[in-house]
């Protein structure tokens, strides 16, 4: 552990908005990676299921 | 055609069934997201609490642990998509195509990811929330490189001309990517004094490199997850006229 | 080997290669001689954007002598890039492209030799216009030459990659943007050592070396993008 109190580690020797800022976009950048596809694959599956419905009707 | 030698592999034919490949992928998710989670979980806690801090830099020399492994995904993920935009023209095979196509958009946040980092670091460090140095602006120009090869694969409707034009595109990108490289660096010294560079320390401690090696690690565990997820949507949107695409949505 | 039948005009295959070079070379310069508005319109353009500057930033001569040496090849580099759109167009659109391609001729030798035609309607006029403006923002008499040979030597590399770009695109109707945003990030080697010559030039530096390494890019260039270009011409027209 190199800091000694939990608000110490908060501020990281006064350059505690740049470390959580940084690792907040970071965290950011991957969720959206992330879900982004997950949402996708959402939206293309239904789309397939209603264009599948659709061919059974029609046949 | 048994006189003829097999020189690859059977899983790469394999890998050009677009069902086989997407089975695959999916046997595949469930572990790398496991390890993704566990290496970035650790790799954090550690780079955050446990690493010691630079005796120069102080606290925010900590962002090295996501502007590196982010810088080095950034630039590996460029050469797999030129290598897979490579292969799908070579060897016509869909998957290579659509893997090229789903390293675009995360290469491209990754460098943003590392510019962004990269300006928020050069704060504290050099004053100022962005400075001409040559590995950012060299991330610059990678960042316009992905860029363009998304706007290429936007503007082509025709998906296979889409994806053969940014395979070209992306393999002209590659060659020049050295070049860009070498005549930044070399614009930098001429034009820069001599300053504190981010990411060049004469030796870096085990303490310190070893979470960032678990990082390193764990990004690429990340960028696995998602490249699959996309392929993975990819063979699904491209073959959506195929039977088993037919049949696996009729279970559903 | 079976004789393959081709519509080749028998004659020794060297003399070919080099007859149909000149013949593609002198084709298009014929054709943009013609059409005297496309020659134009750049030059224009690079004069007016090299006018934008003093009227933006600062009429002191002292600025601008200093700033002169990237101001000259920005310009450049945007109206090279601005006469890229048209190389291929007009040949895609009225059919001759899709017959270059079908014919048995080495795509390679008809690709560079439109490239060349290219830059001697748009590159070399440039670098002879480039003296002028240089006088215009103040440019010391000592970084004339630099400029003029860098130009020289530069802007047949912009030519062959804008044509990368330029032969991506020629199928898409609105193919103008996309070309800058394809080709510029590529174009960043070329000005890097361009305008340092120039700046070496006026300082009084040794020139060599940066001539050497736009030479060797140019080299490269010729090499390789007539390939990626023949290359991306087939996908643009066959699919």
């Amino acid at each position: 552990m190199s800091f000694e109190s939990f608000s110490e580690f908060i501020a990281m020797g006064g350059h505690g908005f740049y470390v959580w800022l940084s690792y907040a976009i970071a965290l950011i950048v991957i969720v959206i990676n992330i879900v982004n596809p997950a949402r996708q694959k959402k939206k293309i599956v239904s789309d397939l299921v209603r264009r599948l419905r659709r061919e059974n009707k029609s046949s | 055609m048994s006189e003829k030698k097999n020189w690859m592999p059977r899983w790469f034919y394999q890998l050009a069934s677009p069902r086989w490949s997407y089975d695959i992928m999916g046997k595949l998710l469930p572990g790398f997201t496991v390890a993704a989670l566990l290496f970035l979980v650790v790799g954090t806690v550690w780079a955050l609490a446990f690493a010691p801090s630079d005796y120069q830099q102080g606290n925010s020399f900590r962002i090295i642990y996501i502007h590196v492994p982010s810088a080095v995904l950034a630039q590996s993920c460029y050469m797999m998509m030129a290598i897979a935009g490579a292969i799908g023209l070579i060897w016509k095979m869909k998957v290579a195509d659509m893997v090229a196509k789903s390293c675009a958009p995360i290469g491209a946040t990754m460098a943003l990811l590392a510019l962004a980092t990269g300006a928020i670091w050069g704060k504290p460090t050099w004053g100022s929330w962005w400075v001409w140095d040559a590995r950012l602006t060299s991330m610059l120009i990678l960042l316009f490189l992905y860029l363009g090869v998304i706007a290429l694969y936007s503007a082509i409707e025709n998906e296979a001309m889409a994806a053969k034009s940014a395979a070209v595109l992306a393999l002209v990108g590659l060659v020049n990517i050295p070049i860009i490289k070498y005549s930044v660096d070399w614009w930098n010294t001429l034009h820069q004094p001599a300053t504190f560079k981010l990411t060049e320390r004469p030796a870096m401690a085990t303490e310190m490199w070893l979470p960032l090696l678990v990082m390193v690690i764990g990004f690429y565990c990340f960028f696995a997850v998602s490249l699959m997820m996309r392929t993975r949507n990819e063979i699904l949107v491209r073959e959506r006229r195929a039977s088993w695409v037919k049949e696996l949505v009729g279970k559903q | 080997m079976e004789k393959i039948v081709t519509n080749e005009q028998s004659g020794s295959e060297g003399s070919s290669v080099s007859g149909l070079f000149g013949a593609v070379l002198k084709r298009d310069l014929m054709l943009a001689y013609r059409k005297k508005s496309d020659l134009f319109n750049p030059l224009i353009f690079f004069l007016m954007v090299a006018t934008l500057f003093p009227l933006g930033v600062s009429p002191e001569p002292e600025f601008l002598a200093e700033i002169a040496p990237g101001v000259v090849w920005v310009a450049a580099l945007l109206a090279t890039l601005l006469s890229m759109d048209g190389l291929f167009k007009s040949d895609f659109e009225d059919g001759t492209l899709e017959q270059t391609l079908l014919s048995p001729q080495p795509l390679f030798v008809v690709v560079l030799a439109k490239v060349l035609a290219h830059w001697m309607m748009s590159g070399l006029p440039l670098a002879l216009l480039a003296p002028l403006l240089a006088v215009m923002l103040f440019l010391p008499a000592e970084g004339m030459s630099g400029l003029m040979l860098s130009l020289l030597l530069g802007t047949p590399t912009l030519s062959l990659v804008g044509a990368i770009g330029a032969a991506l695109t020629v199928g898409l109707r609105k193919g103008g943007v996309l070309i800058s945003l394809l080709v510029l990030p590529l174009y960043i080697p070329v000005l890097i050592f361009g305008t340092s010559a120039v700046q070496a030039a006026v300082t009084g530096l040794p020139l060599a070396g940066f001539f050497a390494l736009l030479g060797a890019i140019l080299a490269l260039g010729l090499v390789l993008a007539p390939l990626a270009i023949g290359a991306a011409l087939r996908i643009s027209v066959s699919g």
